[in-house]
């Protein structure tokens, strides 16, 4: 039985079907990356997974119970963490008491602020300055740890490297890889570096137009094979492209 | 004259406690649950007729009375958030406003209903507290009840700040009041959150609405007075700042005593001037922060309202033409 299971997901914004019949499973210690072009959905099923954006149908699974109504704060509690998209720091607060929010509604476990700071040893010297002055790398790097501290069974990460520069990119993912390999964490990551998905992911899952175009383990597909599903194109149409 | 100026800036100083008390808890509902509550002043009325009733019907000692209505006013506000304004808060930006005034109009018929439309006080129940005062060199006297007054209007400002700042049902709060979807995906309740806040800010009324019946009358037309108080002390300390609005509501203390000065009936005027002076202000400097800066925005502003035209020449629109140097 898989730790995380999506099945038949359908989300709406309005009359728009923004998700369309999306499954995938994650299992104990996976990485998914979900991959697509913008518009592809990707935001509205992360959302949706934290329980920030009701589904219209279909279900969420998470260890063999499941979550599909529960209120994000909820989920949070259950072993669902996401770093949403543009980090969402409280702004007014500092570093310490943006972690201490996650900390003190979040479940007990390893993660501790002492223990997340050590997989993000550059935020020690910020955890007393206002998030709201930090810089983009600085910023997901707490958003990250900030959802470290539900001890989360599920870690979602969307839009990882949006606006960051290359170095930033890379420390971000040094920590990511870290915590990956000593804590075995299950993550959903939702990244536009195509490159970097593929090389961290042990799954993709690749959207278009609200829909799954493909999903496997990157080793599974070509290159091309890739680049058809992240634009959509599918093998009547590439010979127009 | 010198006598007279310095006992107003005394008295303005220490009535800007109490217009402190009643507007902090507004504040907090404009800060943090992002919603304005036109009924404050009538609840105020309501926590002070309730006391009152406790102490003059059941012969509680006040501290008591005090002690049993703010909680029962903070279950009170608990109920009202989950009841009325958390369902008015979907329905957009007109409806909180309604359903507050509706509210305001209803607790003032009840409160008439129960309590007729007698004046009523604490005055002759707190003892000499309501006339007793410390006589200071140069003629200067201080009245025990307004320095009480402005006491527990700075412990419950600063205590309020502390709760804030130091627990974990503030940092719940503070993270509400800056992103609530953000803060319940880090596991915070919001709804509890919002209820919470309103809980202290109706306690804060009530708790005014006390202070009110202890220096002064009450009626249940009392209300909309106290909002109108509250509202100004908020908007000149800073909308959703808490010290800011103990500034607030000394300099529209200050401004109430320094004009009844030259008359008796400027002092409610030139607290109301001041407010809007302070108002038109905030508006000039959020406007000219949009245009560019002071100069700038006076510059354009000039000329268009004098010439029709951009005031000097440097001003004037530079059109694609005259960028590439041809002739229009």
């Amino acid at each position: 039985m898989s730790l995380f299971s999506v099945r038949n997901l359908v989300c709406h914004h309005g009359l728009l079907a923004a998700v369309r019949d999306v499954s995938f499973d994650l299992a104990q210690g996976e990485v998914t990356c979900v991959i697509g072009a913008n518009g592809a959905g990707k935001t509205t099923l992360m959302r949706a997974l934290a329980g920030a954006h009701t589904p219209s149908s279909g279900s969420i699974w998470l260890n063999g119970a499941e979550v599909t109504h529960l209120p994000s704060s909820t989920r949070f509690r259950s072993g669902i963490a996401m770093s949403p998209e543009g980090r969402r720091l409280f702004p007014d607060m500092t570093v310490r008491e943006n972690l201490m929010v996650a900390a003190e509604n979040g479940r007990s476990g390893e993660w501790t602020i002492d223990s997340v700071v050590g997989a993000f040893p550059h935020m020690e010297p910020l955890l007393d300055k206002f998030a709201g002055g930090l810089s983009g790398g600085q910023r997901q790097s707490a958003a990250i740890a900030r959802a470290l501290l539900a001890n989360p069974d599920v870690l979602i990460l969307d839009e990882v490297s949006l606006g960051l520069s290359p170095a930033a990119v890379g420390q971000v993912y040094a920590s990511l890889e870290k915590i990956r390999n000593q804590r075995s964490m299950s993550m959903v990551i939702v990244e536009q570096d195509l490159a970097r998905s593929l090389s961290f992911a042990d799954q993709i899952v690749c959207m278009a137009e609200g829909q799954v175009e493909l999903s496997g383990a990157p080793s599974d597909f070509t290159r091309d094979q890739i680049t058809a599903a992240y634009f959509g194109i599918h093998e009547g149409e590439a010979a127009h492209v | 004259m010198f006598d007279a100026i310095l006992q107003a800036i005394v008295q303005g100083v220490l009535l800007g406690g109490y217009y402190a008390i009643v507007a902090a808890g507004l504040s907090l509902m404009v800060g943090v649950v992002r919603f304005i509550n036109l009924a404050h002043g009538d609840i105020a009325v309501l926590g002070a007729l309730s006391t009152i009733s406790m102490v003059q019907i059941l012969g509680l000692p006040v501290l008591w009375a005090v002690v049993l209505v703010l909680p029962i006013m903070g279950v009170l506000g608990w109920v009202m958030h989950a009841a009325l304004f958390e369902r008015s808060m979907k329905g957009g930006f007109l409806l909180p406003i309604l359903v507050t005034i509706g509210l305001g109009a209803a607790l003032q018929n009840g409160m008439f209903g129960v309590w007729g439309s007698n004046t009523r006080s604490l005055g002759a129940d707190i003892g000499n507290l309501a006339w007793a005062s410390w006589f200071l060199p140069g003629g200067i006297i201080v009245g025990k009840l307004p320095v009480l007054i402005f006491v527990v209007a700075v412990a419950a400002i600063g205590g309020l700040h502390l709760m804030l700042k130091f627990t974990r049902l503030g940092r719940a709060i503070r993270a509400t009041a800056s992103d609530s979807e953000a803060a319940e995906l880090c596991g915070v309740d919001a709804r509890k959150a919002h209820r919470a806040a309103t809980s202290i800010a109706v306690m804060l009324a009530a708790l005014a609405g006390v202070f009110l019946a202890m220096r002064s009358q009450v009626t249940p037309y009392s209300g909309p007075a106290q909002l109108i108080f509250a509202f100004e002390a908020v908007v000149i300390g800073g909308i959703g700042s808490l010290w800011g609005t103990l500034i607030g509501g000394i300099i529209l203390g200050l401004s109430q005593t320094l004009g009844g000065l030259v008359s008796a009936q400027a002092s409610l005027l030139t607290g109301h001037f001041v407010f809007l002076a302070v108002l038109i202000w905030r508006l000039a400097r959020e406007w000219s922060d949009s245009h560019g800066g002071w100069v700038a925005s006076f510059r354009t502003a000039l000329g268009k309202s004098l010439r029709g035209k951009p005031a000097f020449k440097d001003d004037a629109p530079v059109s694609r033409m005259q960028k590439a140097g041809e002739q229009p």
